[in-house]
């Protein structure tokens, strides 16, 4: 194994020990503590604490909770509408494929946190609102990348095959066409995580994510930048944490591309 | 088909999307929830003052006639009255957008010379340290956030090293952080998207070729590698500048800088819907037109690219 596999492998298993295993208790997270006001990094408190005294470490934890969790349900949704807009766009073609291809035009031809922001703002952020408005950006690039990944498929004979037999669209779909696209799919879901964490994160920061006092790692940076002088730990320990995390999955992502091409180029020769 | 009519065609597209995304933040606006009279004259007004307000607003007319208006109204080049400034929202558009070009520009500047001079230099030493270095920072710098990037560069550069301004209203120097913030994941792109351009060139039999010819180093890199590995990058770079516009809106607000993405969000809180529609297209329509120009470049710059199919 490389050593920066292992580094990467450790990195990711550190993560999840701390995601898993720190507490759950919500209370502790809002506990404000006014002798304990952007106290720095410390024995007693490892990471210091926040500008209401509360401990910064487990609002780290519980910001990265919260931020996996939208990952999640974001890319549930995201990945299964847009792949199968995509899927069924490549194979049924015609008016539908055409009426596909113009929306996901129109929607790339916008940049997505902006809609993602105004979407956010004019709801009211929260939590469900926050979802909402990055599922609805979201979605475009699996519809893209399976759309032309399903030109490719199409053209295979095992699929004319199985158009031959009659067998019926849902079934070519789940059992033909699937399966061959699955590894660039896994690429882009990787990607995609790393940014909807960021975009998460961004909502945040600009005070239209997920309200306080929940804790959320975009809106910790923005509360710890105007401690800029006073207390530059605060901003710099938040913003490490989320950097840690959208970085693992770049390269997590890095890696499956570098491997999914070598097995390509071996398939090939 | 003629070069002259692709650009039509491209011209025509163009026009066509404008016109939908128009469409869909004004359907969009009037979705909202919440009446904009009360926006403006607050909870307490008289009923007669609301109903007045909206019949001179036009908003009591059927959304599809308040639809037809906008249109009509933006065909002549009136984009509207803010609620909040009550005046016409198109000079303060045009101010703001001014300020966001100027941010954009500049960090476009900054990433594309840092971004593919790194790119040349990781790919000429592929593998070795410098490769590796390059790489790896590319790595991390697409990870930081621009609102992480930002608070750190103001911590380092101007609380604790005190070189350079933070506000907008600094001088020239005061461009220098935000540019750097919101450009950095791009010039982390550029890099990423340089090295394999030019480690692809360098793989080319022809490269092999002049090689054996006889050819010195810088000649061969200079009038062969680069000019065929730099086309594919510099025709990608004009979309990545419409990314910038979005990124542009998060910078904006971290650095008070006083552009159409600090304007949006103020808007949006401030409940003045003429604004966000009209912010919102601006933003739409000069990324529609970047990606257009693009397109154009690109046939352009490569002959064998038919924008017609």
């Amino acid at each position: 194994m490389k050593k920066s596999t292992f580094v990467l492998i450790f990195s990711m298993v550190l993560w999840s020990v701390v995601l898993i295993f720190s507490s759950w208790d919500q209370s502790v997270l809002n506990t404000i503590d006014l002798e304990k006001i952007l106290m720095p990094p410390s024995t007693e408190s490892l990471f210091g604490s926040d500008d209401l005294g509360r401990s910064i470490g487990p609002r780290i934890v519980s910001g990265a909770r919260l931020s996996l969790f939208v990952v999640i349900i974001v890319l549930t949704i995201t990945s299964v509408f847009g792949t199968l807009i995509g899927i069924l766009s490549g194979l049924v073609g015609g008016t539908f494929d055409s009426i596909v291809m113009r929306v996901i035009d129109i929607f790339l031809s916008f940049p997505g946190i902006l809609l993602a922001i105004s979407l956010a703002g004019i709801l009211g952020g929260g939590l469900h609102n926050v979802v909402l408005a990055l599922s609805a950006v979201g979605w475009v690039g699996f519809a893209r990348l399976s759309r032309a990944q399903t030109l490719r498929v199409k053209q295979l004979d095992h699929v004319l095959v199985a158009q031959l037999f009659g067998t019926t669209t849902p079934k070519i779909i789940i059992l033909h066409v699937l399966p061959l696209i699955v590894s660039p799919m896994l690429v882009e879901l990787t990607y995609s995580a790393a940014s909807v964490i960021l975009s998460e994160a961004g909502l945040s920061f600009l005070g239209i994510g997920v309200s306080s006092p929940t804790a959320s790692l975009g809106s910790m940076v923005r509360d710890g930048s105007f401690y800029l002088m006073t207390a530059p730990h605060y901003v710099i320990l938040t913003g490490m944490a989320l950097m840690s995390l959208v970085f693992l999955i770049n390269v997590a992502g890095d890696r499956l591309q570098e491997k999914l091409a070598e097995g390509y180029s071996r398939n090939i020769n | 088909m003629g070069k002259l009519e692709s650009v039509f065609t491209h011209v025509i597209t163009a026009f066509i999307v404008t016109i939908c995304v128009v469409t869909i933040v004004f359907f969009f606006i009037h979705l909202i929830p919440g009446d904009p009279i009360v926006a403006i004259l607050g909870e307490q007004a008289a009923l007669q003052d609301v109903e007045q307000l909206r019949t001179q607003l036009g908003l009591d007319l059927p959304l599809t006639s308040q639809w037809i208006q906008f249109i009509t109204d933006l065909m002549v080049g009136d984009l509207g009255f803010s609620f909040y400034y009550h005046a016409p929202v198109a000079p303060i558009i045009a101010k703001s957008t001014v300020m966001t070009f100027y941010l954009a520009g500049a960090a476009f500047i900054i990433a594309t010379s840092v971004g593919i001079s790194l790119g040349i230099v990781a790919a000429l030493y592929q593998e070795k340290v410098w490769d590796r270095l390059a790489v790896f920072a590319a790595l991390v710098s697409m990870s930081i956030p621009n609102f992480v990037f930002g608070p750190i560069l103001i911590i380092v550069f101007a609380v604790k090293l005190q070189w350079l301004p933070i506000g907008a209203s600094e001088g020239v120097l005061s461009i220098v952080l935000p540019a750097l913030a919101l450009g950095l994941s791009l010039a982390a792109l550029t890099m990423r998207m340089t090295r394999a351009s030019v480690i692809e060139v360098l793989r080319e039999p022809y490269i092999l070729a002049i090689r054996a010819k006889g050819l010195s180093q810088s000649r061969i890199m200079l009038a062969h590698v680069f000019r065929n590995a730099l086309l594919p990058v510099v025709t990608t770079l004009g979309l990545q500048l419409g990314l910038l516009l979005g990124g542009a809106v998060i910078t904006e607000a971290i650095f008070s800088w006083p552009g159409l993405g600090s304007l949006v969000i103020e808007s949006i809180s401030r409940r003045d819907y003429p604004m966000v529609q009209a912010s919102v297209l601006v933003i739409a329509v000069s990324y529609i037109i970047i990606n257009m120009l693009t397109d154009i470049l690109y046939k352009v710059l490569d002959p064998r690219v038919d924008l017609g199919s």
